[in-house]
């Protein structure tokens, strides 16, 4: 890792200029896979690219359990919608593993209207020694075998082999905005805008419609899906979100479109902290089931919220993530920057939530001492050693020595897309065309 | 918390001109689509041609102030926000400028129409926006009819988030879900104009004469391009308030026409108009995204090299360049639109008039 290092800072010194950020390098998704050993991240330009984690080794302790490329592969192409004369992006939205049921590993990957499966196999032997064809595989002249051989397998150098499996087009007419693989390992869901379809892994021609929030006069359209996801114990529950800051959970068990939720997950708005701004700020732009399965954790955009699934009426949590950016909405509105979609996090044993910020930052939440944290993703905070330092945002009144103010905070970094290993604390978290793995060392294991 | 994090890895997507070099020694890399020559960084988008660029350009940045907090920082230009460098995100694959220029040229940006009063801080906004507008109108609900700060600004969320619908539907792939958002805020804007509006007694025309031309031109700027695409629809509702338009003012002297008629007519017929008016537009935009009507998308792709707009056209003055008796919608419709089919009762004329005052201020 060090020689790669090396290499880039060599070649590559252009891009140390901030600035200059190819669009089509931006990292979309990031993903850890079940067992945290593999890393997906998509990028705007359609390429997937999977990390593998270093197994420990006693001889250089220090490179215990670092992450290194393990293949990359271009996923979705542009396309042309030639009956609509759209341009479909090649951008990568979400990624989605497959449970691993072999020696190879699956995942999905979508960008606005295809879904792809990928199976990413390892080839490390191969076989030698065949009797017709040579080492070359040209067909050997028959005079010259004097002999009788059995092929055997012999070892090779590694190579990763990617292949699309599936492609799961047409399915939807509205640009996806997640995927979610059911429990039952057998099928998945993906969500647009206004719909929610249900696909059998290994069908591709056509899916179910369980939910469709169209309204038959497009005029009337208010509401639109943002993030959906199956539960990750019953395979027939899911749950849904919408621009309105409400969560629907469905059950699959009780109709075959799930138009009518089950449970309504809805905080009633605060008259206190009413403005123009009030629903889209409470848009919900990520839903995560906690491990357990009891908890939901959703992101709009101030804060983050922890909801019981046994309780509707309110969420059980909630912390501010930039509660100073209250003030500001105004420009953030104008910027655009107030449509930004953050995801969230839970880690391990659901103990620790993690989101994303503005200036790079991401916060972490711990739920059971009620101390948060802010961390700051930046090529001088992720030198190979070097412990992060926390960060704070200051709104006035007392100002310490590396606080930042909030009028100097760079609202064209931004911390989108975080992802947490399933086990581990390990952190993996995507800034523009950079990723950044950070691990706690003094606590390896999950607390 | 008690934990200590440190950096494991910090990778850095590389261009794609490279082969991607991070591949371990031992490991090869089987592209399973086969790599594809990429364009390089820099180069737009291989079916540029048909894909309409998010174009703000027309529009004049008059305002300096208006900012994001943010951009005030000490490092230079584009890596602060302000106004441009948000748009430039989404300018594919290449960088681009902050722009600070206030000409029509053009640039990439993203900009307010310009009508917003010059001594209006952003910060003041946000903190009139938060603190509950209307119930500060309520309370002062009988002073006089001189415009309160908070109808000024919200006619300024008004007229950006116009905007942005604009801009939003003219882009190749519209989010759906912004769109929405951005126009469930309008409604709400509206819905509160029209009850403030329905206290206060219709201002007499010299009183009350900035911020109805604001109202005028924001009438006239969302009318017109979204009528264009979905006319028929426009038959059905809202035609009421247009034949009440030009009966409210009767005795107005004519030479204060022009000014006072369009403008207490506005005013009066707001509540009716502008329900109507931007319930209609609102629901085009929606059609339109949704259904990609033949002639909608003709009329996003018909020209791409020419005006993008109705909104460009007013503001360059190239509206009377070619009237067309009856149909003064024609002139400010897209090149390769096809004419609504429904005219509409509207004195044209009323409006020549109306555009003529915006080019000319």
């Amino acid at each position: 890792m060090g020689e790669d290092t090396d290499t880039r800072k060599i070649n590559h010194s252009f891009l140390r200029d901030h600035s200059y950020v190819t669009e089509a390098d931006v990292i979309s998704t990031v993903e850890f896979n079940h067992t945290g050993e593999l890393l997906a991240t998509g990028d705007k330009g359609g390429r997937v690219v999977i990390f593998q984690r270093e197994p420990e080794s006693k001889n250089a302790p220090h490179s215990q359990g670092e992450y290194d490329v393990y293949s990359t592969f271009q996923s979705h192409e542009p396309e042309f919608d030639y009956l609509k004369s759209l341009e479909i992006e090649e951008k990568i939205n979400k990624i989605k593993w497959l449970p691993q049921q072999n020696a190879a590993h699956s995942l999905l990957s979508t960008n606005d209207k295809t879904i792809k499966l990928w199976k990413i196999t390892e080839r490390d032997k191969r076989p030698e020694g065949y009797n017709l064809k040579d080492e070359e595989g040209k067909l050997k002249d028959l005079s010259t075998v004097t002999s009788l051989q059995v092929p055997v397998l012999k070892p090779m150098d590694l190579m990763v082999e990617v292949s699309p499996r599936r492609v799961f087009a047409n399915g939807h007419t509205y640009h996806i905005n997640s995927i979610s693989v059911n429990s039952d390992c057998e099928t998945y869901m993906s969500a647009d805008d206004l719909r929610i379809n249900l696909w059998h892994l290994a069908i591709t021609d056509r899916s179910f419609n369980i939910v469709d929030i169209k309204p038959a006069n497009m005029e009337d359209l208010t509401e639109v899906i943002t993030a959906s996801e199956f539960h990750p114990h019953h395979c027939n529950l899911f749950v849904y979100s919408s621009s309105k800051g409400s969560l629907r959970l469905c059950d699959m068990r009780a109709a075959a479109l799930c138009d009518k939720h089950s449970k309504l997950f809805e905080e009633p708005e605060d008259p206190s902290n009413r403005s123009f701004f009030s629903e889209i700020i409470s848009s919900v732009s990520d839903v995560k089931f906690s491990h357990s399965g009891r908890y939901m954790l959703t992101r709009d955009y101030l804060t983050v919220k922890v909801w019981d699934l046994n309780m509707e009426a309110r969420p059980i949590e909630t912390y501010q993530v930039h509660d100073y950016l209250r003030s500001k909405l105004c420009s953030l509105y104008e910027n655009d920057c107030i449509f930004d979609k953050f995801e969230c996090a839970w880690n391990g044993s659901d103990s620790v939530i993690m989101t994303g910020a503005y200036n790079n930052f991401f916060r972490m939440f711990d739920r059971n001492t009620k101390r948060d944290v802010t961390l700051e993703a930046s090529r001088e905070s992720s030198k190979p050693r070097a412990v992060l330092k926390p960060r704070r945002v200051c709104v006035g009144g007392k100002r310490r020595r590396d606080d930042i103010s909030v009028d100097s905070l760079d609202f064209t970094r931004k911390i989108l897309h975080t992802a947490w290993h399933p086990a581990e604390n390990i952190i993996a978290v995507a800034a523009a065309n950079n990723l950044y793995i950070f691990q706690d060392k003094v606590n390896s294991e999950t607390h | 918390m008690e934990t200590r994090w440190e950096g494991l890895l910090r990778r850095e997507v590389v261009p794609r001109r490279e082969a991607p070099t991070g591949l371990l020694p031992g490991a090869s890399a089987q592209v399973g689509a086969g790599p594809s020559p990429r364009r390089p960084p820099g180069s737009p988008r291989g079916l540029g041609a048909t894909r309409v660029k998010l174009h703000p350009t027309r529009i004049c940045r008059t305002s300096p102030q208006v900012r994001v907090p943010g951009a005030v920082g000490e490092q230079s230009g584009p890596s602060r926000l302000s106004l441009g460098p948000c748009a430039a995100l989404r300018t594919p694959a290449h960088r681009v400028p902050c722009p600070r220029q206030t000409s029509l040229e053009e640039h990439e940006g993203y900009c307010l129409i310009g009508f917003l009063p010059a001594p209006l801080r952003v910060q003041d906004t946000d903190a009139m926006f938060a603190r509950g507008l209307k119930r500060k109108c309520a309370d002062s609900e009988d002073s006089p009819p001189a415009p309160p700060a908070c109808s000024l600004q919200r006619q300024s969320l008004l007229d950006m988030s116009l905007v942005k619908l604009q801009l939003c539907h003219m882009l190749a792939e519209p989010n759906l879900c912004r769109s929405v958002l951005i126009a469930n805020t309008v409604r709400q804007l509206q819905e509160e104009m029209s009850q403030d509006s329905a206290w206060q007694v219709p201002a007499p025309a010299s009183a009350g004469r900035g911020p109805l031309e604001r109202l005028v031109s924001t009438e006239i700027l969302c009318r017109t391009p979204w009528e264009q695409q979905g006319g028929h629809s426009a038959a059905d509702s809202g035609g009421s308030p247009a034949p009440d338009l030009l009966s409210e003012p009767p005795g107005a002297p004519s030479a204060q026409a022009p000014r006072g008629a369009p403008g207490c007519a506005w005013e009066a017929a707001s509540p009716r108009e502008s329900r109507g008016g931007f319930q209609r537009s609102l629901d085009q935009i929606f059609e339109t995204l949704d259904s990609k009507a033949p002639r909608a998308a003709e009329g996003l792709f018909a020209d791409v090299d020419g005006p993008y707009y109705d909104l460009d056209a007013v503001l360059t003055g190239m509206v009377g360049a070619k009237s067309v008796p009856g149909d003064g919608f024609e002139t400010l419709a897209p090149t390769g639109a096809p004419p609504p089919g429904v005219s509409y009762k509207r004195d044209l004329g009323e409006l020549d008039h109306v555009v003529e005052i915006l080019v000319e201020t």
